[in-house]
């Protein structure tokens, strides 16, 4: 039997928020031991929460439902920093140790993990890791095949070094926040958006496997300083290309795409339920008229070609709700699709959950946490046919793996172990002074 | 200097967004890779907007340019024998090969992984498709939008009152490039390390469900609570100010304050005499709605008097969280991204130098470099099929005979 790739592989994660801990999940997943630092001195705010001891009614008394800001059962009267769901879904098969970084013991325990680890990953302001004497500089002395990545926002060098961002923000700094939305109104009705979390964060996984492949073949460790809005950018390649092309400014063309007409957004049959229609020929337009069953209207002039439909997507976009507002949007996929039409639903997350695509993909896999109970997660984000695998590990509580780390790898006697556990540097809770 | 992948080869026949993202990846960083274009019209990508001079051309597409730099290029015919022969010469010689078709394709040449296995065993092929090689909508049509809307967070995008919106762009592709670089690299570990090739199967559909964060987040929200997660509702108040996108002098700028973040807030638009204002830095305070009035009587005259660039200023100097809403011109010009050096200039044989988006990460011991701009349709077929043990000679028949 084939071992996971990163078999073997220990990669130190001191990743805040969501970019960060994103890359090292992905890690996790196949197969390196991933170690969590965190400290019970110090709260990251959205880390793992809100607040570390949120007010219960206001926690069960959202003026929302849905969303980041959620705790499992919206119960929060133990250990809120293990129920928060931004957390959990990216916290599965990691080890979790604590350490207070901001003690000279502290600092000298982190430098012994990072002699016995391969590869480090923060995604912290570029400060974080200077006041505490924490840089690549010091680290490498401790480890020379050391693999190091930064990834703050703005990188570790430039007029934003020390921008304090969150993906949203970055979102604005690279263009993307004016490239999307509703063409008819302004950036302030897009909602928010996060990708360049997502971007920064499987390109930084990325980033960590070729120096792990260097490595391999030269014995040599390196640092790698992204800026996540960097490791963003490239997906916007053509809007920037057509500025520096032809000085052209693009805008959004909200859920249109270039050479397809009708596309759109349709609603559909029951409470906020929509499909996607992307029509690119003749052949799917004639497919599109017989799904809806050949009404007059499609035999006109104005829809006759597609350059004629591209002209009249406003009315084409009305009448084709007219016949999708009464149907059911699985429906219309499965009969759209029938006569060679892309669509799709716009899937929630009831629908992800009885989805037969996912289902019989084996997509979402039960993991048990012991304070959130027995849950479905989202899965892998990808199959390898000869390393088949599994969620193996639960989201990692805090402090939930201090025995193994401090014991096991970093060989601490029981009776040292101890006294740190008194000296503030081991446990499962915030300390009481964090709100 | 050496480059990271420098001695990984890799076999690209993928064609528009998600594959030729990931083969880009892989040739910034060092990977021999070259690229398989069907003869005559070459990768659909070619004929896509936007073009340089606005001029419909083959070789002008920015989205190509910037999809394929350091890249080799050849065409081949991969439905003539003659085709599928030499496609397995190539094969047998790469660590990886990279695949984009609708799942049916590879098998009805007779090119699954199965039979290209037996040739290379070490071999790791990279199939990316909008469902997956497996399941009920394995043979389905996608587009950007039905992938985004499917996989992604669209629901939630966009307001309540109104329909859903996509991303800018093509985001939801990149980002599917992206995970198969990853996929690819975990594929070639393995099987450097244990000898073992294998078929990665990367689905845009999944690679959205199962890696980006907001979805994944609100997928297990539902699992906790059965809370659905809707977009935002215009007619409510949002839970905490001031958050979201605001307008300005000259734009728009994002801003997320918030109860935590007032004290920052109060600094930043000179009232740092209201900093511990339970008014503003309380949740509950936060909540009444007399005090987002007064709120707002100072904030609203404050932000218009001020350009989003000195508002980012102020506040970043105050530790607030805030970013301008920039369009690409601004993104262009903004002064970080130039001292950081971000900006590749390429040289290619039909546009000249243009500036292209540079490195996603900068490795201090192994640079990203544009080794060669993107490759003119079949520009490299001598030297590569040259290298296979072809002669000019056979060049000229393979030409002929349309496999070239």
């Amino acid at each position: 039997m084939a071992k996971l790739p990163l078999e073997g592989i220990r990669v130190v994660d001191i990743t805040v928020i969501y970019a960060g801990p994103f890359a090292t999940m992905n890690l996790a997943d196949w197969g390196a031991e991933v170690i969590r630092v965190e400290s019970t001195k110090h709260f990251q705010v959205l880390t793992r929460g809100g607040m570390a001891r949120p007010p219960q009614e206001i926690v069960s008394n959202p003026t929302r439902t849905g969303g980041l800001a959620t705790y499992c059962n919206r119960d929060v009267t133990f250990r809120s920093w293990n129920r928060w769901t931004l957390f959990n879904a990216h916290a599965r098969n990691k080890l979790g140790c604590t350490i207070d970084l901001t003690q000279p013991r502290g600092k000298e325990l982190f430098k012994k993990l990072i002699q016995v680890s391969d590869v480090f990953l923060e995604s912290n302001a570029p400060h974080v890791m200077e006041n505490l004497g924490l840089t690549y500089d010091v680290l490498k002395e401790v480890n020379p095949r050391l693999i190091m990545l930064s990834m703050p926002g703005f990188g570790q060098y430039g007029p934003y070094k020390y921008y304090r961002s969150l993906g949203v923000h970055q979102e604005c700094f690279i263009g993307h926040t004016f490239l999307r939305g509703y063409p008819d109104s302004d950036p302030s009705t897009t909602s928010t958006l996060f990708h360049a979390d997502e971007a920064s964060g499987a390109t930084a996984a990325f980033a960590v496997l070729a120096a792990l492949h260097y490595r391999d073949r030269t014995g040599k460790g390196q640092f790698i300083n992204m800026a996540q809005a960097e490791a963003t950018m490239p997906h916007l390649g053509e809007a920037i290309m057509d500025y520096t092309m032809n000085k052209r400014v693009q805008t959004s063309s909200g859920n249109r795409l270039p050479g397809a007409a009708p596309c759109g957004c349709y609603r559909c049959q029951g409470e906020d339920r929509w499909i996607n229609i992307t029509v690119t020929s003749d052949e799917e337009w004639e497919g599109l008229c017989r799904a809806m069953g050949e009404p007059q209207w499609t035999r006109e002039e104005r829809f006759s070609d597609s350059p004629s439909r591209d002209k009249h997507q406003d009315e084409l976009d009305k009448l084709i709700e007219e016949w999708t507002i009464k149907e059911n949007h699985y429906t219309l996929m499965y009969l759209l699709q029938r006569e060679g039409v892309p669509a799709g639903p716009v899937i929630f997350e009831d629908d992800a959950y009885t989805d037969p695509h996912l289902k019989e993909r084996g997509f979402f896999e039960e993991l048990t946490h012991e304070e959130c109970g027995t849950h479905l997660y989202p899965g892998l984000g990808w199959r390898m046919s000869k390393t088949p695998n599994n969620l193996r590990l639960p989201p990692v509580r805090l402090g939930e793996h201090n025995e193994y780390v401090y014991k096991q790898v970093l060989k601490v006697s029981d009776e040292e172990y101890r006294k740190l556990e008194k000296e503030g540097h081991i446990g499962m809770d915030y300390v009481p002074e964090i709100p | 200097m050496e480059q990271a992948l420098s001695d990984v080869r890799v076999l690209d026949l993928t064609h528009h967004i998600a594959g030729p993202y990931c083969t880009k990846l892989l040739a910034d960083y060092g990977a021999d890779v070259t690229k398989i274009e069907k003869p005559g019209e070459g990768d659909p990508a070619r004929s896509m907007a936007p073009f340089f001079e606005d001029d419909p051309h083959p070789e002008k597409s920015g989205l190509f340019l910037h999809l394929n730099t350091s890249k080799r290029g050849i065409t081949l015919n991969l439905k003539s024998e003659t085709g599928k022969k030499i496609f397995k010469e190539l094969v047998s010689g790469v660590d990886i090969l990279v695949e984009n078709f609708s799942p049916r394709v590879m098998p009805s040449l007779g090119l699954e992984y199965e039979k290209l296995e037996s040739l290379n065993p070490k071999l790791v092929m990279t199939s990316i498709s909008n469902f997956g090689q497996s399941g009920p909508y394995r043979d389905f049509k996608a587009s950007e939008l039905i992938l985004y809307g499917m996989g992604g967070a669209m629901n939630e995008t966009g307001m309540l009152d109104r329909y859903p919106l996509k991303k800018g762009g093509r985001v939801i592709q990149y980002q599917a490039g992206t995970i198969a670089a990853v996929a690819s690299m975990l594929a070639l570990l393995a099987s450097r390390s244990q000898g073992i090739g294998q078929h990665v199967d990367v689905s845009i559909f999944e690679s959205q469900m199962g890696t980006i964060d907001r979805r994944m987040s609100h997928l297990l929200t539902y699992q906790y609570n059965k809370e659905t997660t809707y977009r935002p509702d215009p007619s409510e108040e949002p839970p905490g100010f001031p958050v979201g996108v605001y307008p300005c002098k000259d734009g728009f700028f994002h801003i997320a304050g918030g109860f935590v973040f007032w004290p920052r807030i109060a600094q930043m638009i000179g009232r740092p005499d209201l900093a511990a204002d339970p008014a503003y830095s309380t949740p509950e305070g936060q909540r009444e709605p007399e005090n987002l009035e007064r709120f707002s009587l100072m904030w609203y005259p404050w932000i218009v008097e001020h350009t989003k660039r000195e508002i980012i200023e102020v506040g970043q100097a105050a530790g607030v969280l805030c970013g301008p809403v920039n369009t690409t011109e601004d993104l262009v010009n903004d002064p970080h991204w130039s001292v950081r050096e971000f900006w590749a200039d390429v040289d290619h044989p039909v546009t000249g130098k243009l500036t292209y988006p540079g490195a996603p990460f900068k490795m201090e011991e192994t640079p990203w470099r544009v080794s060669r701009p993107a490759p003119l349709l079949g520009q490299h077929n001598e030297e590569v099929y040259g290298e296979l043990g072809y002669s000019k000679e056979d060049l000229v028949v393979l030409r002929e005979k349309g496999i070239i």
